[in-house]
């Protein structure tokens, strides 16, 4: 009787102390969402997606350019980083599982995962805009490319992994070559966990800052050309934020919230994705 | 039993995990058109050795076989035969039932696809009648663009039937198909196998020894990596010749 009584109050207290623990998480989280809230909707009209960003002292003004500008940034990133992550993760998972070369690039990838976004920035500054003289908004796709290759490799190949092998030797038993039976079976039955992991990444590379510093710099007005320096989010509230000028903050704030709201987004979509093809 | 031709023929055959031994000697012929089951306690062998009739174990560098296993009178464990070919003659259906991650229709055609090229309609032909062999036609005649992974567990099973067949195989290898089904599901297929004999060589590993009674033609029963004892499964399962099958069967062991 006492052992039991004692065991209960041990586990009233370890849940205590782990509710505790969420609670102090998700009180910083709510505070977080809360300011951003908010501080982001005064600022929220027609003019925030139709007019410009305005220069210190202006009224008004928008993020037009700067949401187009991240729109364009974030799909040539995600499009360039999205096949060629798949095709590392399907050499992982499927051909390189336990070879030298496979090995290596698994820790060679676990390496750029947790790569500081500061250094690639810094990374493509040198390779392309010091070499081509030119910051621009090609520079900053690669710089967010390489933030979304290792997040793609590293989910592509545990979902593959995740595939049964019965399924795999299923399809070999009717005969069928190694690459039918990748792209055919195991990518298909992979396609939900594959599929979230290259939207994650792009909800990660919606908001980095430091790769875009050095590389698509800024821009004040519309432009859509991806040779020459573009506006986006993140760098526009880096700006704006640090400026005297209510007005300028007031957007910033939009901004932000702007891409709290577009991540949420994409992983409430990844999430809905994810659970209607594992229902199936 | 001599006047059946063995259509598959293991002759003085090994088989090694890395370095473990784990079939040895087997000298075996399996007739043409009979179901032959193999049974025996668990690890004795008797997946191993269905496996390798379609050179399963190629997919794994530590696994190899040596000695000689017959199909039609050619060896097929030499490194010249070409396993797409191969496994299009064995078909092979698997403990747990396997549906591709597609529509019921394209299950089945994607194995005849591998093969064969064929116009829409004969594809359609070729689906029904695959689908119709396996006893499924009836359930899944209106649904065949839904998933494969909406059907039961039984009905997965006779659809991976379905797959296999459809490629019109001459051997079909079923590796315990009904271990993960009800009772219900179990007897159709048992039934299927029965029918399914009239155009195909059937070997079939079963941990349920009642099931290999009422099924098999003819049984091997294997120990430890050794074939026991063969023969027609009638005079195995009422007169076994060797004191070991014999304490197998009447469950004194295993």
């Amino acid at each position: 009787m006492q052992l039991h009584s004692k065991r209960k109050l041990v586990n009233k207290i370890a849940l205590s102390l782990s509710l505790g623990a969420m609670l102090f998480g998700l009180f910083w989280l709510a505070w977080i969402l809360f300011t951003v809230l908010e501080s982001g909707i005064l600022a929220f009209s027609v003019d925030l997606f139709t007019q410009m960003t305005p220069t210190v002292g202006v009224q008004g003004g928008g993020l037009a350019n700067a949401i187009a500008g991240s729109g364009l940034l974030v799909a040539a990133g995600a499009l360039i980083g999205s096949p060629l992550g798949i095709l590392v993760g399907i050499y992982l998972a499927e051909y390189g599982q336990s070879t030298l070369l496979g090995k290596l690039t698994r820790y060679v990838n676990d390496l750029l995962l947790s790569a500081p976004s500061i250094v690639i920035g810094l990374f493509v500054y040198a390779v392309v805009v010091a070499k081509t003289g030119q910051f621009s908004g090609w520079a900053g796709a690669l710089a967010l490319a390489l933030i979304v290759i290792p997040v793609v490799v590293r989910t592509t190949e545990s979902m593959l992994l995740l595939v049964p092998n019965s399924l795999r030797e299923a399809a070999y038993a009717l005969g069928a070559p190694k690459r039918t039976v990748i792209l055919w079976v195991t990518l298909r039955a992979a396609k939900a966990g594959v599929v979230t992991g290259i939207l994650l990444s792009v909800a990660r590379i919606a908001g980095e800052t430091a790769p875009l510093l050095f590389t698509a710099l800024s821009n004040q007005f519309w432009s859509l050309d991806m040779s020459h320096p573009i506006a986006n989010l993140p760098k526009v509230i880096y700006e704006f934020a640090m400026n005297g000028d209510p007005n300028l903050q007031r957007l910033a704030w939009a901004g932000v919230l702007l891409i709290t709201l577009g991540v949420l987004a994409l992983n409430i979509v990844a999430r809905v994705f994810f659970r209607q093809q594992h229902s199936n | 039993m001599s006047n059946l031709v063995s259509q598959i023929e293991f002759k003085n055959f090994n088989f090694y995990y890395g370095k473990y031994h784990a079939l040895k000697g087997i000298n075996l012929g399996l007739s043409k058109n009979k179901v032959t089951a193999f049974i025996g306690p668990s690890g004795c062998g008797k997946s191993t050795l269905l496996r390798t009739i379609n050179r399963m174990y190629d997919l794994y560098p530590e696994q190899r076989a040596e000695g000689e296993l017959l199909l039609d009178g050619h060896n097929i464990l030499g490194r010249d035969i070409d396993l797409s070919v191969l496994r299009a003659k064995v078909g092979m259906v698997f403990q747990k039932p396997t549906p591709f991650p597609m529509s019921i229709y394209d299950n089945i055609a994607f194995g005849v696809r591998l093969h064969e090229s064929l116009s829409k309609a004969e594809m359609d032909e070729r689906v029904e009648w695959a689908l119709r062999k396996s006893a499924l036609w009836d359930e899944v005649k209106d649904k065949l663009y839904k998933s494969g992974m909406s059907l039961s567990g039984g009905q997965q099973q006779r659809l991976c039937i379905a797959r296999g067949v459809a490629v019109k195989p001459e051997v079909l290898l079923l590796d315990e198909p009904t271990s993960a089904l009800d009772p219900i599901s179990t007897m159709r297929i048992e039934e299927l196998i029965d029918e399914l004999k009239n155009d195909f060589t059937i070997v079939i590993v079963t941990h349920n020894m009642q099931q290999a009674a009422r099924i098999s033609d003819f049984t091997a029963y294997m120990y430890l990596g050794e074939l026991i004892e063969f023969g027609e499964t009638d005079r195995i399962f009422v007169k076994p010749s060797k004191k070991q099958t014999e304490d197998y069967i009447t469950g004194r062991f295993g």
